[in-house]
């Protein structure tokens, strides 16, 4: 699902942010990416979604090779990706359901099926009834699963989440993971960093980690 | 009773319409859903700009009376010079050539005949030398000294009036060289100094016309793409997340375009409206004028071609304005 060989990247400044990074995710797996702030997570993500390109190596997603990717061609790739952030990034003046259609709305689907498949994701993150807030009037954590809604409303084979839970308290953050290991289980991919060590422990999933921007562990081996 | 049938007859057109519906999604092959969406975003793009348009009013109508002043400036003096060639038109028409005859030569009516075959002869009136002197005893009121004079020195004229279809300048002088050269012609004389003074105003004017719709267009194309910048600083997160979660540029791009279309849109319809007002209110004076001058004038109005001319060119206007600035943001980052 994910692939990258020997990926560096180097911001404007001089500043490394990826060393010689290789790894896999494969299709229906869940995997977290630890490490410290700066130690190169959201880089990585960002590689992922082209929001920024690598500098040598390869970054392959969904058997695309991104390097050889127009940049018209992006925001198709984007569709396939469903991307959360950890201050949600939810427009601010919509209501709970526009928030969510947004995807949709995009990708040009018929206004009837909009309904149904907004209706569906919120069902699945417990929103149903708030529909027609706006996310202003919504907590936090209910914040953020508006916005893992959005990201899961199309249905891509691939979910990024970067810092989910980081405003949120453990309790909260154990609500939005349990989420996203239901969404794992009907087979989306789903890659999450976090620094959040000890939730991320009593999990038992693959865990990569990242230091000053070199991968210094993978526990796929040891899970296996 | 009324109502019931009402009601009957609406139920009747949803059965009628209802079946059919998915039966023509089937025949239609697999373009239709792509064509239909294309349909929905512009649809989407153009109502929400208007709606935005309208959120905002005070602001925009700021925007839009520069617009339509701007706009109305070039149309305004379009239309004074459309009214100018039409009265200079009939003017043409007035210019009278004056052939002044030799003594010697007795038969002014052989050159009667003569100018008759000339193209681009309408009339010819011929003023005898004894007609002549009553005209000019009645207009000076030197009568009694005229008549002191041995012999009458006037010489025979002819006036010549062109047709309608010798037009302009060169046309004109033309004919009068070829009047002139006739036997018994002593000299053909046309006041033509003014003519052409008030020919090459009028070039002038034209040309003014095009350079200032040049530099006042390049004004309205400012102004839509400084306000559509201002929008897109105040958009800026939404267009960011529409392009994180996959919007295309030109999707993006669309609700900025359609602004730019309705600034252009409303902005020519009040330069329209401020153009028919001035016409309206300088109406009065014109007929006041052309009553001293015994004639009558319409002043004539940008009219339906000159309208939608303006209206096209403004709209053209405010979405490149839009294209322009959006094109610079969106150029930025990824």
């Amino acid at each position: 699902m994910i692939e990258f060989q020997q990926v560096s990247k180097t911001y404007a400044h001089g500043y490394q942010a990826l060393r010689r990074v290789s790894f896999q995710v494969l299709p229906g797996e869940m995997v977290f990416l630890t490490g410290h702030s700066g130690a190169g997570k959201s880089t990585l993500l960002k590689l992922i979604s082209l929001v920024e390109r690598c500098d040598s190596g390869k970054v392959i997603v969904n058997g695309q090779d991104l390097s050889r990717l127009p940049k018209r061609q992006v925001p198709y790739l984007r569709r396939n990706i469903g991307m959360i952030f950890q201050n949600h990034r939810l427009l601010m003046d919509r209501t709970v359901f526009d928030n969510v259609a947004l995807p949709l709305v995009l990708a040009g689907t018929p206004h009837v099926k909009v309904r149904r498949r907004v209706q569906a994701a919120l069902d699945k993150v417990g929103l149903l009834d708030k529909a027609a807030r706006l996310p202003l009037m919504l907590s936090g954590g209910e914040q953020q699963r508006v916005g893992i809604a959005r990201a899961i409303v199309n249905r891509p084979p691939l979910v990024i989440a970067d810092e989910p839970t980081g405003n949120l308290d453990p309790e909260l953050s154990a609500e939005i993971m349990k989420l996203f290991q239901a969404f794992n289980q009907i087979g989306v991919s789903i890659l999450i960093a976090t620094h959040a060590l000890s939730l991320v422990a009593r999990m038992k999933n693959r865990m990569l980690e990242l230091q000053q921007g070199r991968l210094v562990g993978d526990n796929a081996m040891l899970l296996s | 009773m009324k109502k019931r049938s009402h009601k009957n007859r609406r139920t009747q057109t949803q059965k009628v319409t209802r079946p059919s519906a998915p039966a023509k999604k089937q025949d239609i092959p697999s373009r239709w859903p792509r064509l239909s969406a294309y349909g929905r975003h512009h649809l989407r793009a153009c109502v929400t700009s208007f709606g935005q348009l309208m959120r905002s009013p005070f602001a925009n109508i700021l925007t839009l009376a520069v617009m339509a002043i701007a706009l109305a400036q070039p149309s305004g003096l379009y239309v004074a010079l459309k009214n100018i060639d039409v009265l200079t038109a009939s003017w043409d028409e007035a210019a009278q050539i004056s052939l002044f005859l030799k003594r010697d030569a007795a038969n002014a009516n052989t050159l009667m005949t003569a100018l008759e075959a000339i193209p681009g002869v309408a009339t010819a009136l011929q003023i005898s030398p004894d007609e002549a002197m009553a005209e000019l005893e009645d207009t000076t009121g030197f009568g009694g000294l005229l008549a002191l004079l041995p012999e009458n020195p006037l010489p025979t004229v002819i006036v010549v009036t062109p047709a309608a279809t010798v037009n302009t300048p060169d046309a004109i002088s033309a004919l009068v060289d070829t009047l002139a050269v006739l036997p018994g012609v002593e000299q053909a004389q046309l006041d033509q100094e003014w003519l052409n003074r008030l020919f090459s105003l009028l070039h002038l004017g034209h040309q003014a016309v095009w350079l200032l719709g040049l530099l006042l267009g390049i004004a309205v194309l400012l102004v839509v793409g400084n306000t559509i910048r201002l929008l897109i600083a105040r958009h800026q997160e939404e267009i960011q997340i529409m392009k994180l979660v996959g919007g295309t540029s030109a999707f993006i791009r669309r609700p900025f375009l359609y602004m730019g279309a309705w600034y252009g849109l409303l902005g020519g319809l009040c330069a329209w409206l401020l153009v028919a007002i001035s016409l309206y209110w300088l109406q009065g004076p014109v007929d006041k004028l052309a009553t001293l001058y015994h004639t009558q004038f319409h002043l004539d109005g940008l009219g339906i071609v000159g309208g939608a001319r303006l209206l096209l060119i403004s709209v053209a206007l405010g979405m490149l304005g839009a294209r322009l600035a959006i094109g610079r943001h969106l150029a930025k980052g990824q």
